[in-house]
């Protein structure tokens, strides 16, 4: 590790180790997908790695990737909300890998409010908050009063959401097609405002306040988890339940919290990209959303930090949408889920990367002979 | 009738081969949530010599084709093993990547597959309409045993013994109670939890090949295994970790899974106009019910999903 030589000072900060630790996740991730690539066709590979990578910087005039820069800043604000829903619940020690049931609720709560009923895009927003934060509310009373493993119930809650939702939309689709009705034909009123954001990027009218609102919610569930009681009791619970009972915290009632707040925002997230009119729901989806398994990844790359996570699903979203642009001849878009796949994968790793790191580190501070690592 | 019978029957040996392989992993210790993903690896392990090997005659063809979902499986596996036993990362987290890898890895590597045979099919789906024939045993009326039923049967006879009635199986279970212990009396903890998951490896691929060719003659590698690695281990849970209870839990979920693909059969059930979504929808909401009430008095093995580590003796 070339680490060692920097100042030790700074190698001993957690929020260091932490970037260093993801960025060794990326490379790696990077690197066994560039060997995947290779593997099934070598005289493309470097190309569609850095392809994957560039994303809109595949296009050389500046004002175009300017506004693929917006649609892939569009689609990261509902990644973000997704990390933030994973995140949140895994702070209080619980793995919500329903967020995209959660999600896929959100979808159809808000599109069908906005197709089906005519109302404004606030209503349909709360809506799918609502919607997401009960169905969150489900899997986490399940856990807390009768025991069941939270994974096992959310990925129950994805499968029966999924086909809910596709059931509850196709009473609003397209008669020619399996997508839902567009918004900006049906239902202006229901697209998320932009309130000029959209000239910053070349005029890309997928860009809403739905992108800052997202950032919003990230410092919002840091300001929750740090600075609060309600925070500091979440995360009691989840460090040590018994502990946290005897402390006279409500453990049960804390744990469903949890999970709904972890809905709320997952729900939130879909409604983030269904009213920004930059996708429709198609509704003979046969698969669970990407997007809340992308959150999970986003959220351990970012270190379990909320401000992390900003970047981290910025950049999973980066390369996502970058799969687009691999040569569809050579390879397939899937490729980048591949890679984001291998990076979750490498991030279960970043505990015992952080512990060498430190072993390494104090023995080199207590002047041991002995050398650190394995 | 014959025909909701040979399908619960097959999905019940679906269901049956993996939540035994959760078994075997989580009493030596590990919990395995990336069944799934060992699933669509052996899938495609069974595929892929169904697709190269079409010639082979029926018994070989059996046999070759169980062995390369096996080999898939097991392999896959190990990355479970190196990192929830030699790194103790947390086996969520490696589970849920290794659900995410597997559909995505397949995916990639059928497609490759298929556009190098025809740069215009970016399908990833893999054919075995003919080849599929060799895996059925007698054909009574349409009533059709599949091989796969007779070995779901066999490995629920030799899943009993080496699990009960041999030093290792004990010793297995000895690792998933009480590693410390174990370790003190002289046995290899992490060989042991190498083992349990090497075997859910195993019987997670034999799995994901039987899925595979029940009831269709082309799959589809974008869609994964679609929850089944999970309906496996509510299946785990409600057959209280035991073989035996595990093999009628995994008959009863077949059932609901049979339901939606042959409902239309039933006068009653097409009476009644649901939705075909309902049936699609029906075992994960039957495994949801059945967990909450069985849950509460599990009996999981003690020391599941806590990396065993040596110095904490």
């Amino acid at each position: 590790m070339n680490t060692a030589k920097e100042k030790k000072s700074l190698l001993t900060n957690d929020g260091v180790q932490t970037l260093l630790a993801s960025i060794v996740c990326i490379v790696l991730g990077l690197l066994v997908g560039y060997i995947v690539l290779l593997f099934i066709n070598p005289a493309g590979a470097g190309k569609a790695i850095t392809s994957i990578l560039k994303n809109f910087l595949y296009f050389p005039r500046p004002a175009i990737a300017l506004e693929y820069f917006g649609s892939t800043l569009a689609k990261s604000a509902p990644l973000l909300m997704c990390t933030l829903s994973v995140l949140f619940a895994y702070k209080v020690g619980l793995f919500n890998i329903g967020a995209s049931g959660q999600y896929a609720v959100g979808a159809g709560l808000s599109l069908y409010l906005a197709i089906g009923y005519h109302m404004p895009w606030y209503v349909c927003m709360i809506a799918a908050m609502i919607g997401g934060g009960i169905l969150g509310g489900i899997a986490g009373f399940l856990k807390a009063y009768l025991n069941v493993n939270e994974v096992i119930a959310c990925i129950m809650l994805n499968w029966i959401s999924l086909y809910g939702v596709n059931m509850l939309l196709t009473n609003v689709k397209e008669s020619s097609t399996t997508y839902t009705l567009a918004l900006r034909t049906n239902n202006p009123k229901a697209l998320i405002p932009s309130l000029g954001l959209n000239h910053l990027f070349s005029d890309n009218r997928y860009v809403t306040i739905a992108i800052p609102l997202a950032v919003v919610f990230a410092i919002l569930v840091w300001v929750v988890l740090e600075k609060t009681k309600l925070g500091y009791e979440l995360k009691a619970t989840g460090l040590s339940i018994n502990a946290a009972k005897y402390a006279g915290m409500k453990e049960k009632k804390n744990m469903i919290l949890t999970m709904v707040i972890a809905g709320c925002l997952a729900g939130l997230g879909a409604s983030f990209l269904y009213l920004s009119g930059i996708e429709q729901w198609s509704c003979s989806q046969t698969a669970v959303p990407a997007m809340g398994f992308n959150g999970i990844a986003a959220a351990f790359l970012g270190g379990l930090h909320p401000i992390g996570s900003v970047f981290a699903s910025f950049f999973i979203q980066h390369i996502t949408s970058g799969g687009a642009y691999v040569d569809k001849m050579v390879y397939c878009s899937q490729i980048s889920d591949l890679i984001s796949s291998i990076i979750i994968y490498f991030c279960s790793f970043v505990l015992f990367f952080k512990y060498c790191m430190n072993r390494h580190l104090n023995k080199k501070a207590e002047r041991l002979t002995k050398k650190g690592g394995e | 009738m014959a025909l909701l019978l040979q399908y619960t029957l097959i999905y019940a040996s679906v269901l049956f081969l993996v939540a035994l392989g959760g078994c075997f992993s989580e009493h030596s210790g590990v919990i395995n949530l990336g069944l799934e993903g060992v699933m669509v690896m052996g899938a495609l392990g069974g595929a892929l010599v169904m697709k190269y090997m079409a010639a082979l005659s029926a018994a070989p063809m059996i046999i070759c084709v169980i062995l390369g979902s096996v080999v898939f499986g097991v392999i896959y596996s190990l990355l479970l093993a190196v990192a929830a036993i030699n790194f103790k990362a947390d086996q969520t987290l490696v589970g849920t990547a290794m659900n995410l890898l597997g559909t995505a890895a397949a995916t990639v590597f059928v497609k490759a597959i298929n556009m190098a045979e025809d740069p215009n099919n970016v399908s990833s789906t893999i054919q075995y309409i003919n080849q599929k024939k060799a895996f059925s045993l007698v054909k009574i009326g349409g009533f059709e045993i599949s091989w796969f039923m007779v070995l779901a049967v066999v490995i629920l006879i030799a899943s009993n013994i080496l699990l009960y009635r041999t030093r290792f199986g004990l010793r297995l279970m000895a690792c998933g109670e009480h590693p410390q212990a174990a370790d003190s009396v002289g046995i290899n903890v992490y060989k042991m939890r190498y083992a349990g998951v090497l075997i859910s490896g195993v019987l997670g691929g034999l799995g994901g090949i039987v899925y595979i060719t029940a009831g269709v003659s082309e799959w589809k590698f974008e869609n994964g295994v679609a929850g089944f690695g999970f309906l496996a281990l509510a299946v785990m849970i409600f057959g209280q970790w035991k073989p035996n209870l595990i093999g009628l839990a995994a008959l009863l979920f077949g059932l609901f899974r049979a339901l939606s693909n042959v409902y239309t059969g039933f006068d009653v059930l097409v009476a009644l106009h649901l939705p075909s979504t309902i049936y699609n929808m029906l075992p994960y909401i039957i495994s949801l019910i059945v967990l909450a009430i069985f849950s509460k008095n599990s009996r999981a093995p003690k020391a599941e999903g806590i990396p065993y580590d040596k110095s904490q003796r």
